[in-house]
């Protein structure tokens, strides 16, 4: 290593790992993974999530993680959006591809992909 | 891309408790449930709650697990990592409390006092990895040092920020490093004094297994400001861990160019090598520590010169603690008033202290300067174990004091402790109970340091022994009141007359116990009891005749059968043949003997 800009580019391509330790972030992604979520899915749901946060550099403002049954089985994969100040967005049967696009609309556009939520 | 990080601690409290074993399990578990592309594990230093090792955190929840067996992972993996389900039978909660619901460790009332600088990374990132301490904002502020401050701005900036020397004398490292500046040579060093002696003390050993980048970064830096270019670190043997970790870090460090040559091209070499000390305490000393790193004989020499002006190999040389450089890449980055806004009016920043002795969480902590004695002894600390009541804490190890309770809220810096006897030390903090003898105490450290005396000089080598066999006959029950002068008249001798800080301080433990348990030495000699129940010549043991009934259970585990009487009738103690065992005691189921 031979300047800080490559010292700059270390620290970055890290800064997503290590800021998972941190504890910090505005917005609370909770994806269901009790064994019904499993079963319909969740896990792959749940990577996508983490995968596409950090891709876009949110790994900072954003916490992903899991959480047990919510008691809508027949919904799961159940993903939940918890945003200070907002009320939460409850969104069902979510796929991989479903995933990828409330993290690009929602999550890093600010809008609730409503044809995926509960109730709609 | 990881979904969770397991953080398992690897210090030494740790893998003492099978924190190893933990490890091995889980990783196995992980790749049976195909988890291991999902979960890292992050092997990294002390946490500080050694008292509940092994322990774990899971992220990113921060879950914070203790006391967890290998038995327990597949729980974990199980429920925790793969269905979000937290083990709550596992987590710690330092409440009563059974509705507490704070399973993150930040949460707890052992973290909330605490303020983090040179613990920041300990505990948070893998020490083995150079990237994850580069990620946490590692060699930025080398680099700063390097392209946008001149040496002399980077010594103001530790002037300003009145950072003192944390290995326990308190001298401003600003100050230290300008003189060896002043000071031309074709060669000047820099060494880590990691010779951590004090019994009980543990805090330079957990920055170096937790991270051990820190102190090579700051070493970079010193080495910048005083135009030095070459580094030692003396670092016990007795510390494997950190020694490996050490080594793994320099050879990562002289990869990545961050130690060598042309560092950062900007023509500054450095490198640091580290060597091991054989456990000798006086070589913490620094002239001792330099003598050594030479290749001598540990022994300290007279200062004045001091290592500034002529130190290892006749050069200018400065020597800091770990816990002091772990210090300086903060500073560097957050600036003087940053740290200079933490702390006491004489006493910037935090201070490491590692708890032991009577005291629920047995670990290590970091505090701003100011806080009190009872903040970290009553909340951080947890308190003392089974309802016991305070006596004392012993701070600076050997060489430092025992401080009573009613000096508890005197808020802790270099000064306060100075004007009640004790010292800041290197940050050992010993509790003691109602069952602590204070006389037995300045004898245990006074057996430490007539271990340790190099030899050099009568007064350390001879007078220290001399004070432990007046001390030994006190407790023997010998003593007279005549004795305790002649402990005072020679203490303030071999403190004027030693020639290196071991011998200065080694009277200390027994002036500042004479100074506030003077009762408990007159008890010794004129009573000839020993109040705390410890020193076994003074003891005796008796059966209560009104509880005693008659069972004869105490006289069949008596070992020297001192214990006779009729079934069904008041047993007796034979004085004489009673050895002190304390065996009697332990099998009455009626509370009948009593020690005194």
């Amino acid at each position: 290593m031979k300047s800080l800009a490559e010292l700059a580019a270390i620290r970055d391509k890290m800064k997503n790992s290590v800021a998972m330790r941190e504890g910090a972030g505005g917005i609370r992604v909770v994806v269901g993974m009790a064994t019904c979520g499993i079963a319909a899915g969740a896990r792959p749901v749940l990577n996508t999530i983490v995968e596409e946060v950090a891709k876009a550099n949110l790994s900072d403002s954003i916490t992903v993680t899991q959480t047990g049954c919510i008691g809508i089985c027949q919904y799961e994969p159940v993903v939940e959006v918890y945003e200070e100040g907002k009320d939460k967005v409850t969104y069902v049967k979510m796929d991989v591809d479903k995933a990828k696009e409330v993290v690009e609309q929602h999550l890093k556009g600010g809008k609730v992909v409503t044809k995926y939520t509960i109730g709609k | 891309m990881y979904r969770a990080h397991v953080l398992i601690c690897g210090g030494t409290g740790c893998t003492s408790s099978g924190s190893v074993a933990i490890q091995e399990t889980l990783a196995k578990q992980l790749k049976e449930k195909g988890l291991e592309d999902e979960v890292k594990i992050v092997q990294t230093g002390c946490f500080g709650l050694c008292a509940l090792g092994p322990v774990m955190i899971v992220y990113p929840e921060g879950t914070f697990y203790s006391r967890v067996t290998p038995e327990d992972v597949e729980e974990i993996v199980e429920e925790h990592l793969l269905k979000g389900r937290i083990v709550e039978r596992l987590v710690y909660s330092d409440t009563d409390d059974e509705n507490a619901t704070d399973t993150s460790l930040n949460d707890t009332t052992f973290y909330k006092k605490q303020k983090r600088v040179a613990l920041r990374n300990c505990g948070v990132i893998n020490p083995e990895v150079i990237d994850e301490y580069i990620g946490e904002g590692g060699y930025q502020a080398l680099g700063k040092v390097l392209t946008e401050m001149t040496p002399e701005e980077v010594i103001k900036t530790i002037l300003d920020s009145g950072l003192r020397g944390r290995g326990g004398g308190g001298f401003p490292t600003g100050l230290k490093w300008k003189l060896a500046a002043g000071n031309q040579a074709d060669q000047k060093y820099v060494c880590c004094n990691a010779d951590e002696g004090d019994p009980g003390a543990f805090m330079d050993r957990s920055v170096l297994e937790g991270d051990p980048h820190v102190v090579l970064e700051a070493m970079a830096i010193a080495g910048y400001a005083i135009g030095a270019s070459q580094g030692y670190i003396y670092v016990r043997a007795e510390y494997p861990i950190a020694v490996h970790r050490l080594q793994i870090a320099i050879n990562q460090a002289r990869e990545y160019g961050l130690l060598g040559k042309n560092i950062f091209d900007t023509g500054f070499d450095f490198d640091i090598d580290i060597r091991l000390g054989a456990g000798a305490f006086v070589c913490g000393e620094e002239t001792a520590l330099m003598t050594s790193i030479e290749g001598n004989r540990g022994e300290p020499r007279p200062r004045p010169p001091y290592p500034a002006v002529k130190g290892l190999f006749g050069k200018p040389t400065i020597l800091n603690n770990v816990e002091t450089y772990a210090n300086i890449p903060q500073i560097i980055l957050n600036g003087a008033e940053w740290f200079a806004s933490m702390g006491t009016e004489k006493s910037k920043g935090t201070k490491v202290f590692a708890l032991g002795g009577k005291i629920n969480n047995t670990g290590l902590v970091e505090v701003p300067m100011g806080t009190t004695l009872r903040e970290v002894i009553e909340e951080i600390g947890g308190g003392i174990p089974n309802g016991k009541k305070f006596k004392a804490a012993q701070t600076g190890g050997p060489s430092g004091g025992c401080i009573p309770a009613e000096h508890l809220d005197i808020p802790i810096d270099y000064d306060n402790l100075i004007s009640i006897g004790s010292m800041m030390g290197s940050g050992g903090l010993i509790v003691m109970d109602e069952d602590n003898c204070m006389v037995d105490i300045a004898k245990f450290f006074l057996e430490f340091t007539v271990d340790e005396s190099c030899g050099k000089c009568t007064p350390c080598r001879v007078g220290t022994r001399r004070l432990l066999e007046i001390l030994e006959k006190i407790t023997s029950g010998k003593g007279t009141l005549e004795d305790i002068d002649k402990l005072e008249e020679l203490a303030a001798y071999i403190k004027a007359n030693s020639l290196c800080g071991l011998g200065q301080t080694a009277p200390n433990p027994v002036l500042s116990t004479l100074r506030y348990f003077r009762d408990e030495y007159v008890a010794h000699v004129v009573d000839k009891k020993c109040p705390a129940g410890v020193c076994k010549d003074l003891l005796q043991y008796t059966i209560i005749e009104d509880k005693c009934k008659g069972c004869s259970a105490c006289s069949r585990k008596c070992p020297v059968g001192a214990i006779s009487g009729e079934i069904k009738s008041p047993f007796v103690i034979d004085q004489n043949k009673c050895i002190k065992c304390g065996a009697c005691i332990e099998t009455c189921k009626f509370g009948a003997i009593e020690k005194k």
